[in-house]
């Protein structure tokens, strides 16, 4: 499922074609000061449709950047970022907000939610957002939020009902997975999502968004520095290793 | 999507919501509270007079005689002697005159001395008549007309004795005791002078002041009055008495300047003629400067109102910046967080406005009457006029830019974050 493979020319986008990578990253470069010494020097990182990655490295070493790099938010100033065969470069800032509405889930660390919102309100955030998305919930987002809640073990009345600053951190954290995963975006991007949550609730957050992924048939890039989580994903990321300056990034599994 | 969740998100903030909303309002009361006033005092003010072409009294200033002949503001300094009206009443170009006796007064309010012409010539506003609430005017020399408010604060009804006293002040030691007046009259409410006014016939007054002066109990009100004193003891059908000032109605206006040029040289006596909407005008100005402090004070209220919002909304920002990565994330644009606290800023100012407006109203119809009896202001809870919907779009549109401030700065927050959060 994991392949490592040199820079390749852009394919044409089609959002449903499986053989697509999620994620196809050549020779990727980028520093704030649009100059080296580069933050991110990343010669080839592919993620496959469906698969489930976990990207360990020691915070401040520039995961962020990266996710940012995926999300559109930033642009490469060297190489290529294509995100479901679509290079994010060639597009407008505009362009890039909605293509992450539309195709990225988020989560992160923690204070994911909007105090003002309801629970429903905060899960169906993203089809405000995106038409796609919205359309892909079959029409009823509240519904599908409920939906989704329920299989986040989050579907009680009384939750429900309830202020989410009220909620505790791991509730919150299943609130935040189901916002991304509402509307089945192709790619989630989870950043320390549990990091904020003790050891046992940990591994039940991982497999209540496996489960979730793969009902939604999202990729999902997972980000710790909580090395022991590795061995749940299909392929671990050492980021050092694939941030190499200059070097082959490589490959850990 | 935008504008809901401004609105949830200061749905959230109420108590800071409520109060910069209401700082807004009460600013919005004040600046359109004020500038009605304005209007309505500037309109009344120019409404005291109207159809008289010219007004002449003894040589003054021409503010001064228009205070004291039609405000019953201060005093004149020297009368008209009773020939000289008669000269020029009798002049070919008039076409009615009014005179006017100033000096004594009922309790703190002015007494007139002057004849029935004035019930019938006297105009003020657009052209209309005083008009009698009660009873009759003149038709006898001891007949008293009294204004409307002279009625309501003294609790006077017709057919009722009053005793006028001579000065203008509100305690005089010299009353006219032996000659009481008679209340035959009580006109209708005009929100000018006239309703502070206690109207009397020149004959009756001048019989107060004959016999006053006969007495001689009080040396120096004799000696005020000796003109009119010496006048009576000719006892004449004519008599020789003074007057304060007279208006004078033409017929034909074009004449009013050459008239006036000619009672400003007239040989006898030394006198100065007033064309009454240009002194009118003069005094609007000396006014007027207040006024325009005012409207100025109340324009900085605004100011400090719409800084209340800034400082809300930019107090606020630094625990939003996590809110808009968490926006970014799902898919906002710059565009959209931008927008967000802009349309926060825009709804504040706005419910200000409404809430300000309303509240304005609402004071107007309940406090309609209290002005009107207490400051004479007849203010009209009609529609906004299109000025102060101009003033309404300024305090809006200034809310806006204002809110351009906090806005742009999550904008540019927002870019440089991207999606981090940070705390």
């Amino acid at each position: 499922m994991s392949t490592l493979a040199p820079a390749h020319a852009p394919a044409p986008v089609i959002d449903s074609d499986s053989s697509q990578p999620v994620v196809d990253l050549s020779s990727v470069r980028f520093s704030w000061h649009d100059a080296p010494p580069w933050i991110i020097d990343i010669e080839v990182l592919r993620v496959s449709r469906g698969e489930r990655v976990f990207l360990r490295g020691p915070s401040g070493s520039g995961k962020s950047t990266l996710l940012s790099l995926l999300a559109g938010v930033v642009t490469a100033r060297e190489g290529t970022v294509q995100v479901l065969g679509r290079n994010l470069g060639t597009l407008s800032g505009a362009e890039r907000d909605r293509f992450r509405a539309d195709h990225i889930g988020f989560i992160f660390q923690m204070f994911n939610l909007i105090p003002y919102l309801s629970v429903v309100e905060n899960v169906a955030l993203p089809c405000g957002f995106s038409q796609r998305r919205r359309a892909r919930t079959g029409g009823n987002v509240d519904a599908e939020a409920v939906r989704l809640l329920q299989h986040l073990d989050m579907g009680g009345a009384e939750l429900l009902r309830r202020q989410v600053t009220d909620l505790s951190v791991g509730q919150q954290q299943r609130v935040a997975a189901a916002r991304a995963l509402i509307g089945a975006p192709e790619l989630v991007i989870a950043d320390e999502p549990t990091s904020a949550l003790d050891a046992d609730r940990r591994k039940a957050f991982i497999d209540l968004l496996f489960r979730e992924c793969e009902r939604e048939r999202s990729a999902l890039i997972f980000v710790s520095h909580d090395a022991s989580l590795a061995p749940l994903f299909d392929r671990t990321l050492e980021f050092s290793q694939i941030n190499a300056t200059g070097t082959t990034a490589q490959v850990a599994q | 999507m935008i504008l809901e969740l401004a609105i949830k998100s200061l749905r959230n903030r109420k108590f800071t919501s409520a109060l910069t909303v209401l700082s807004i309002a009460l600013a919005v009361v004040l600046l359109l509270g004020v500038e009605r006033i304005r209007q309505e005092a500037r309109e009344s003010f120019a409404s005291t007079i109207s159809g008289t072409d010219l007004i002449v009294g003894a040589r003054s200033s021409p503010v001064h005689l228009l205070l004291y002949s039609v405000f019953r503001i201060g005093n004149a300094t020297n009368n008209v002697r009773w020939d000289t009206y008669r000269a020029l009443a009798n002049r070919p170009e008039v076409a009615w005159t009014i005179p006017l006796s100033l000096g004594d007064s009922l309790r703190g309010f002015r007494v007139l001395g002057t004849t029935p012409e004035y019930f019938t010539h006297f105009r003020y506003a657009r052209d209309r008549k005083l008009e009698l609430a009660q009873g009759t005017p003149f038709g006898e020399a001891r007949d008293a007309v009294l204004g409307a408010e002279v009625a309501e604060a003294l609790r006077l009804r017709l057919g009722q004795a009053i005793v006028i006293a001579h000065g203008a002040g509100d305690v005089s030691f010299s009353l006219h005791e032996e000659n009481p007046f008679r209340v035959v009259g009580i006109l209708a409410r005009t929100g000018t002078p006239v309703d502070r006014t206690v109207h009397v016939t020149l004959e009756g007054m001048d019989a107060v002041h004959a016999e006053h002066s006969a007495e001689a109990d009080d040396p120096l009100a004799a000696a005020l009055h000796a003109q009119s004193a010496t006048a009576d003891e000719h006892a004449g059908e004519e008599p020789k008495r003074a007057i304060t000032a007279f208006l004078v109605g033409l017929k034909s206006r074009s004449a009013a300047l050459s008239m006036q040029r000619s009672v400003n040289e007239y040989p006898g006596e030394p006198l100065t003629a007033i064309l009454p909407g240009a002194t009118l005008q003069e005094v609007w100005e000396i006014v007027g400067t207040v006024e325009k402090t005012l409207l100025v004070v109340s324009g900085l209220v605004v100011v400090v109102g719409l800084a209340g919002m800034l400082v809300a909304l930019l107090t606020s920002l630094s625990e939003r910046r996590r809110e808009m990565a968490v926006l970014r994330s799902v898919g906002a644009r710059p565009a959209h967080v931008f927008a967000l606290i802009l349309g926060e800023a825009a709804f504040l100012t706005l419910s200000g406005i409404v809430l300000g407006v309303a509240a304005l109203y609402l004071g107007l119809i309940a406090g309609q009457s209290w002005l009107e009896s207490r400051l004479g202001l007849l203010i009209g809870v009609g529609w906004p006029s299109t000025h102060e919907l101009g003033l309404m779009l300024l305090v809006g549109t200034s809310g806006i830019l204002i809110g351009l401030i906090p806005a742009y700065r999550i904008y540019r927050h927002s870019l440089a974050d991207g999606m981090s959060i940070r705390i």
